[in-house]
C-alpha cells in the first residue's frame, strides 16, 4: 500500500509550509481525498500518525474530506456522480465523458498551525520569590 | 494563536514535477518511456521477453528496467533479449516513483534509446497513482484474471492509454468473455484500445512495440477521461465564487465551504498558494 508514501508527501509538504511560515505546532489539516484517487482514507490515517511523529506535525489531526467523483458529457452537457466503479459514459446519450469535473483529487485543502510570537519561556523563580 | 491557512497544495505535486521534468528531459533526447501497470503474475516479463527480442531484429533501439520487491529473476528473463536491461528492487516499496526511475537512469540509459519499457511492481493499486514521466501508459490483464478486473481497479485501467490481455492461448479453456471485458474497459476507460495477446502463441507480437513506437514518432496516445481532468486548476474552496476557466466556461464551485468570496487563478497542478484567512 503507498498511503505511507502519501502520508510522507502530505507531511513533508505541511513541514516545509508551516516552516517558511514560522508555525511551531500544526493543529489539523484538511486533506480533499477524490473518490477515484486509489487511496484508503482508514489505512492513510495510520500512516499520518507515524508519518508526523517527531515533526512540526505531532499530534495534528487528520481531516479527510471525500470528493466524489463527477464527470461531464460534452454533446449533452450532462452532469452526473460517476459512483464507484465509475460510469465514465454519459447515462443519457452515451458518448464518453468530456471531463472528469471531480473525484482525483489528493489535495491538501487547509491547514491549522499555531503561529507566531513564541510565549516567552518563564523564568525560573529566585529564592528570594518563594 | 491557532491559524487557518488555505494551503491548496497537491499531495503528489513532487513526483508529478519530477516526472514533467523526466518526460521533457528524455523527449530531448528522442527516449519515450512506456510504463507497463498489472497485477503480479499477469504476464508482463513473458510479453516484454518477446517485444523486446522483435524490437532488437527491428533494428529498434530500446531498453527495459523492470522492478520487483525482491530477486532479479526478472532482469535475467528480459536480458536474454539482448537489450539494456536493469533490474531496481524497491525494498518493500509498492510502486516506483518518477525520482526513483529518474535516478536509475542516470549512467544507465543508452543515449540513443528510442523506447524505454518500464515494468512497474506487480500492482494494481499504487503503481496507478504515480506519473514515472511515461509517455504511454498500458495495463495489462490475463484471461484468468476475470472480466471485471477493470472495474475493480478503476484507475489503473481508466488511466490507461492501451489496454493489453495477455495469454490469450488459454481464453477459451478459461472460459474468458472478451465483450465483458472491453465492455467493463469501456466504462471505466471510453475511447481506449483494447489489443489481445499471447506470449506463448505468438499472438499478437509486435502490437505493443508497434503502439510505442508509433508514440516515439509522435502519434498521439489515447487521453483518457480520468486523465482528462480539470482539478489541476480547479481547486475547492472559497464560497461559490465564480472561477473563469479555459475556454470561457463559467460555473459555480459545488462545495462552498466557508464565505470569504475570494477570486483568484491557479496554476497548473503545484500551486502552492498559502493564504490566511483569521477565523
Amino acid at each position: 500500500m503507498h498511503e505511507m508514501s502519501i502520508a510522507m508527501a502530505v507531511v513533508g509538504q505541511v513541514e516545509e509550509a508551516a516552516q517558511a511560515a514560522g508555525a511551531t505546532a500544526v493543529r489539523s489539516i484538511r486533506l480533499q481525498v477524490g473518490e477515484l484517487a486509489g487511496v484508503v482514507p482508514d489505512s492513510l490515517a495510520f500512516c499520518f500518525e507515524l508519518a508526523c511523529s517527531g515533526t512540526v506535525l505531532e499530534g495534528a489531526e487528520l481531516l479527510t474530506e471525500s470528493v466524489p467523483g463527477r464527470a461531464r458529457c460534452g454533446p449533452c452537457a450532462d452532469e452526473w456522480a460517476v459512483g464507484m466503479p465509475p460510469e465514465l459514459c454519459c447515462p443519457v446519450c452515451g458518448a464518453a465523458a468530456a471531463e472528469l469535473l471531480a473525484g482525483r483529487e489528493l489535495q491538501i485543502a487547509g491547514v491549522c498551525w499555531e503561529e507566531g510570537p513564541v510565549p516567552a519561556p518563564t523564568r525560573e523563580r529566585i529564592p528570594e520569590e518563594r | 494563536m491557532c491559524r487557518v491557512v488555505d494551503l491548496q497544495q497537491a499531495v503528489l505535486a513532487k513526483n508529478d514535477i519530477c516526472a514533467h521534468e523526466l518526460r521533457a528531459e528524455l523527449a530531448a533526447r528522442g527516449t519515450i518511456v512506456v510504463n507497463l501497470l498489472s497485477s503480479p503474475g499477469s504476464g508482463k516479463t513473458a510479453l516484454l521477453e518477446q517485444e523486446l527480442l522483435l524490437a532488437r531484429r527491428r533494428g529498434l533501439p530500446v531498453a527495459a528496467l523492470t522492478a520487483d520487491l525482491a530477486t532479479e529473476n526478472d532482469a535475467v528473463r528480459l536480458a536474454r533479449s539482448g537489450v539494456p536491461v536493469k533490474q531496481v528492487l524497491t525494498d518493500g516499496l509498492c510502486h516506483l516513483e518518477a525520482g526513483m526511475l529518474g535516478a536509475h537512469l542516470e549512467d544507465w540509459l543508452p543515449e540513443d534509446t528510442r523506447l524505454l519499457f518500464v515494468e512497474n511492481v506487480g500492482n494494481l493499486v499504487c503503481p496507478a497513482s504515480y506519473d514515472l514521466g511515461e509517455s504511454l501508459r498500458v495495463a495489462l490483464a490475463s484471461v484468468t484474471e476475470g472480466e471485471d478486473k477493470p472495474l475493480k481497479y478503476p484507475t489503473a485501467f481508466g488511466l490507461a492509454q492501451l489496454v493489453v490481455v495477455t495469454k490469450m492461448d488459454i481464453a477459451e479453456a478459461v472460459g474468458f468473455d472478451e465483450a465483458a471485458f472491453r465492455a467493463n474497459v469501456q466504462q471505466v476507460n471510453p475511447g481506449v484500445e483494447v489489443v489481445l495477446t499471447s506470449a506463448r502463441s505468438g499472438a499478437g507480437a509486435g502490437l505493443l512495440l508497434d503502439r510505442a513506437a508509433a508514440v516515439a514518432d509522435g502519434a498521439e496516445a489515447h487521453l483518457p477521461v480520468m486523465a482528462h481532468r480539470t482539478d489541476a486548476h480547479h481547486s475547492h474552496h472559497g464560497g461559490g465564487e465564480l472561477h473563469s476557466h479555459e475556454g470561457g466556461l463559467l460555473h459555480a464551485h459545488p462545495n462552498a465551504q466557508d464565505g470569504d468570496g475570494h477570486s483568484h487563478a491557479h496554476a497548473a497542478g503545484a500551486a502552492t498558494t498559502a493564504r490566511a484567512h483569521r477565523p
